[in-house]
């Protein structure tokens, strides 16, 4: 049986599209120092590190070599992943790993992007296997757009349901001091106006590229006790893996594949002995990139039933006010730095355990919370958190 | 992307020729454009200097990577140093900034801890050794630009 492990600190940056004034290493020490200041902790304090980016999406390769000092990693032990959209979230499994297995105490978790020094998009197109799939690509936008094609034409959501999700999603952001698009939308006409990206998918149906850091320290359940009166326990994290090209990236038109979401979130499920989603679990942060694929997951990760998910943000389900509330930070769409982004969604629901989201807090109280993360060479990443244990 | 057809070994196999291009632009951030922006303006190598372990880095960095204190205390350093090591490429290369051969050192500037890379120049391969004296050769101050090539090379003492 794994051991106990807490999140004792949290800590990001602010994040937007261009950050000129630091370097990749100036912008992740503000989020380091931010997780040591939330948990009174020395740099010292930290056994190991684990860090996430998508190495090349900043135009450059091995950004770990520039790495070490402002991390707090020099002379330590740790590793870093890029995993596409999930590195983040990889880095939480690891980190978990280490102090569930005893072999660490207290470790750091780490993930950063800085978008303004790349391009996302080229360097995602140079991940496509020349043979099948190099004309085609669109970067992430064109995936998202076949998807969301895919869930209009077989769960029967309309425009407007897309367009609800984006509103629910800036109201959030708008209340979150640390998220970047803050558009202040008042109606579903002004997301329906929006020019297209890639057809279906419109302007404000997509994600932005942002610069930021996101941080957190993991420690077992004796140091927590002294670090913190308030550790988060992180329940459970599970990761699996499935290869995009086969099954459709992100959405199988013919309804017939598995996806690695299926697979993770049963398995999680089934270990924790949550049977009923929305009242075993109280509030979720997921990794949606775009307003239709936060649809899609909800019927994925079984908030509902299959073809039911625009059904939820009809009735408010998911609102930052409702009975079961995803992303009240805004979420993705709002806010994407990538390597970060995973960790975000842990942090995020932490800080909805803990009762310190501020203007953003969800007005139920939140003592059970999922996080979620994927990306495009499909692996699923899920941590499950937990005020109680 | 060129496509060929190519026998293999007696097999038909389709190969796919590419270029990877990703666009970069790199910020220096705080602490290195301070250093870059001196030498252009000045012609001094300057370097941050970390109080509690009495150590000073050039190029300058935000943060000592032993204590982790944030660095604030900018020091000038002599433009006189040590090659630590010294390797020599006589291959051109389209990402060597002069021609070849290109003499690339790593000097120990004379109030430094650390080793700066930069290239030598004005010397007979011959003549280079571990431990020679070098001294900076900045460029013309209306040629400096803010970039580490604002130094043109260090020639041997
Ligand atoms: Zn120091």
């Amino acid at each position: 049986m794994a051991n106990k492990v807490a999140i004792v600190g949290i800590g990001q940056t602010y994040h937007k599209s261009n950050r000129p004034d630091v370097n990749m290493p100036e912008m992740v020490g503000e989020a380091v120092r931010a997780a040591l200041e939330d948990a009174d902790m020395n740099i010292k304090d930290i056994e190991a590190t684990f860090h996430a980016n998508m190495e090349t999406f900043e135009g450059i390769y091995m950004p770990d070599h520039i790495m070490a000092a402002e991390m707090g990693g020099f002379g330590k032990p740790g590793l870093k992943v890029a995993t596409g959209g999930t590195s983040g979230g990889s880095a939480v499994c690891e980190g978990f790993y280490m102090v569930a297995s005893g072999l660490q105490d207290v470790v750091m978790v780490v993930g950063y992007e800085k978008q303004d020094c790349g391009d996302t998009t080229a360097a995602i197109t140079a991940a496509l296997v020349p043979s099948w799939s190099k004309g085609a690509a669109t970067g992430a936008i064109g995936e998202f757009a076949k998807q969301a094609l895919s869930y209009m034409e077989t769960s029967g959501a309309k425009e407007e349901h897309a367009a609800m999700v984006r509103l629910k999603a800036d109201k959030g952001a708008c209340r979150n001091p640390y998220a970047h698009l803050k558009l202040g939308l008042t109606s579903i006409d002004q997301v329906l106006e929006s020019g297209y990206l890639v057809w279906p998918l419109r302007f404000l149906d997509f994600c932005p590229q942002s610069c930021g850091a996101c941080v957190l320290i993991l420690a077992s359940e004796e140091k927590a006790k002294k670090i913190t009166k308030k550790p988060v326990w992180l329940a459970d994290v599970e990761v699996v893996h499935q290869e995009p090209f086969r099954a459709g990236t992100f959405g199988d038109p013919t309804g017939t594949e598995t996806y690695t979401q299926h697979v993770a979130c049963e398995n999680i499920y089934k270990r924790n002995g949550i049977t009923n989603v929305r009242r075993d679990i109280d509030l979720a942060e997921i990794y949606e990139p775009s307003n239709w694929e936060e649809m899609n997951l909800y019927e994925h990760f079984h908030f509902c039933e299959k073809g039911e998910g625009w059904k939820l943000i009809e009735k408010g389900v998911t609102e930052m006010d409702g009975e079961f509330p995803v992303n009240p930070s805004g979420g993705v769409i709002a806010t994407n730095p990538i390597g970060a982004t995973p960790i975000i969604r842990v942090a995020e629901a932490a800080l909805q355990i803990r009762g310190d989201a501020g203007e953003h807090q969800a007005t139920r109280d939140v003592k059970t919370a999922l996080a979620s993360a994927l990306g495009g060479p499909n692996w699923t990443t899920l941590a499950l958190l937990k005020r109680e244990m | 992307m060129q496509t060929t057809s190519e026998k293999i070994e007696g097999m038909d196999v389709w190969l796919y020729h590419g270029q990877i291009y990703i666009p970069n632009t790199f910020s220096a951030g705080a602490t290195g454009s301070r250093f870059l922006t001196t030498i252009r303006d000045k012609a001094k190598i300057t370097g941050t200097r970390c109080k509690e372990c009495n150590r000073v880095y050039v190029p300058a960095r935000s943060v000592c990577k032993d204590c982790f204190a944030q660095l604030k205390e900018w020091v000038e350093v002599s433009d006189k140093g040590t090659v630590l090591s010294y390797t020599i490429d006589s291959e051109p290369k389209p990402i060597h900034p002069t021609d070849a051969p290109v003499i690339y050192g790593i000097i120990q500037l004379d109030g430094a801890d650390t080793g700066f890379v930069h290239m030598i120049g004005g010397a007979d391969p011959e003549q280079l050794r571990i431990g020679m004296r070098v001294q900076a050769v900045f460029k013309p101050k209306e040629e400096r630009i803010g970039s580490v090539l604002d130094i043109k090379h260090f020639k041997p003492l």
